[in-house]
């Protein structure tokens, strides 16, 4: 019987929850013969190559990119997992929705301290993702099924959660494991 | 002594003095009923209802109910915790709580609750309004973006550092937390060590210079959840 596949993908994050996912150590040699990682920057799979059981989604959604790439994981998996505070509720990139985004660009490109622009263009080329008014979280953005909060989540919490999935059994976790920070 | 009245708690008989609240009773007999507002050197305040039971069936806040002989109070059941959770929930959207890089975190009441309750993420969508952070002081400072309004530093600061340094402004979504001067906190004559300070739940009034000095796994909820100190009277009663 083929193995179950998982795709994950960062979105607006940085990549401390993939690597809290590497943290699982030794067990990572069972997770290979329990599935198949697809669509992932752990293998640098570009395309989706078939349906994917599970999708792990790190980071929020800061540009237009963010969300075509969310809306593309949603297409093609069955489960789809906000991992992390940043998935959750943007966490550090959502620092800048209380500010209006004309006065954000202005301060990284023209008025920051250490800006050196003689141009005083903003960037704005086509081949650059959109940027959003604000920080999305991924659950306002697509149906997500579950999330696993942390900053990163624990790799315990991340393996639980996977093995619980696969094995469609209820998780039973100890007090410590789910954490926000 | 002969004056105890009992009543029950999801079932199991607890004696209580009369004039006591519920909560009271409930966490001298070891029963822990969550809170936020509620503190055990401040007045019952019924502010932010996270205590809420069901008493005789009807939803009453446990710290300001009091006791009555042959009450039937329901604390632990899924239809409170599901209440209880949703005002968590509702308080999370509604500030800006960064628990990753916050200094409260690990020993933040508020987080511990979504910890004890069951919360992994907030079903309602984030507000993301603009508050304001006062770091006039030096050595306090507020931080308004982490603000759950429960009103200990207004209370703590009145009826127990006698000052009344802070006080509520505005109402509904507009209300926050404002001092007593024309300019900022640093114009208070507020101190480091007023229980104002030491008793707000969340990390939006802070002292400066502690930063994240407790290491993670050591910190106040990292392996047991809040209540654990109440829950332990029960353990040692028996």
């Amino acid at each position: 019987m083929a193995k179950p596949k998982i795709a994950t993908a960062s979105l607006a994050g940085c990549f401390g929850c993939h690597m809290s996912l590497l943290d699982i150590d030794d067990r990572i040699l069972t997770l290979v013969d329990l599935v198949d990682f697809d669509k992932s920057p752990v293998d640098d799979i570009k395309k989706f190559t078939g349906r994917c059981a599970v999708g792990l989604i790190e980071g929020g959604c800061c540009n237009e990119e963010n969300v075509h790439n969310l809306q593309y994981f949603r297409e093609n998996c069955d489960i789809l997992i906000s991992v992390g505070e940043c998935a959750i509720m943007g966490g550090i990139p959502a620092m800048r929705n209380t500010i209006p985004l004309k006065e954000c660009l202005d301060e990284a490109y023209l008025n920051g301290p250490t800006v050196y622009n003689p141009s005083g263009n903003i960037p704005g080329d086509k081949e650059l993702p959109l940027i959003l008014d604000k920080v999305y979280p991924c659950h306002e953005v697509v149906k997500m099924d579950y999330h696993l909060p942390g900053c990163p989540p624990s790799a315990d919490l991340l393996w639980e959660a996977l093995v619980a999935l696969l094995e469609n059994k209820p998780m039973d976790l100890p007090y410590e494991v789910i954490k926000y920070d | 002594m002969s004056d105890k009245i009992k009543f029950t708690i999801d079932g199991v008989e607890v004696e209580a003095t009369p004039g006591q609240t519920i909560m009271q009773a409930a966490d001298e007999a070891g029963v822990y009923i969550p809170r936020l507002c509620a503190h055990k050197d401040l007045l019952p305040f019924g502010s932010c209802r996270v205590c809420t039971v069901m008493v005789n069936d009807r939803p009453q806040a446990a710290c300001t109910q009091p006791v009555s002989a042959g009450m039937s109070v329901e604390s632990e059941t899924e239809e409170i915790r599901q209440i209880r959770v949703n005002l968590i929930e509702m308080l999370f959207v509604e500030g800006n709580h960064y628990c990753p890089f916050c200094e409260k975190s690990g020993n933040c009441e508020l987080q511990a609750l979504g910890y004890r309750l069951g919360m992994l993420a907030p079903k309602y969508p984030y507000m993301f309004n603009k508050h304001d952070v006062d770091a006039s002081h030096p050595d306090i400072y507020i931080d308004h973006n982490r603000c759950i309004l429960c009103a200990r530093c207004v209370r703590s600061s009145k009826e127990l550092d006698g000052k009344n340094v802070f006080q509520f402004v505005g109402r509904g979504i507009h209300k926050k937390v404002a001092f007593n001067s024309d300019t900022n906190l640093g114009a208070t004559d507020v101190s480091v060590t007023d229980k104002a300070i030491e008793n707000c739940p969340v990390g939006a009034i802070l002292k400066k210079g502690v930063g994240y000095s407790v290491p993670i796994g050591k910190r106040m909820y990292d392996t047991q959840p809040i209540g654990s100190d109440i829950e332990a009277r029960k353990a040692t009663a028996k």
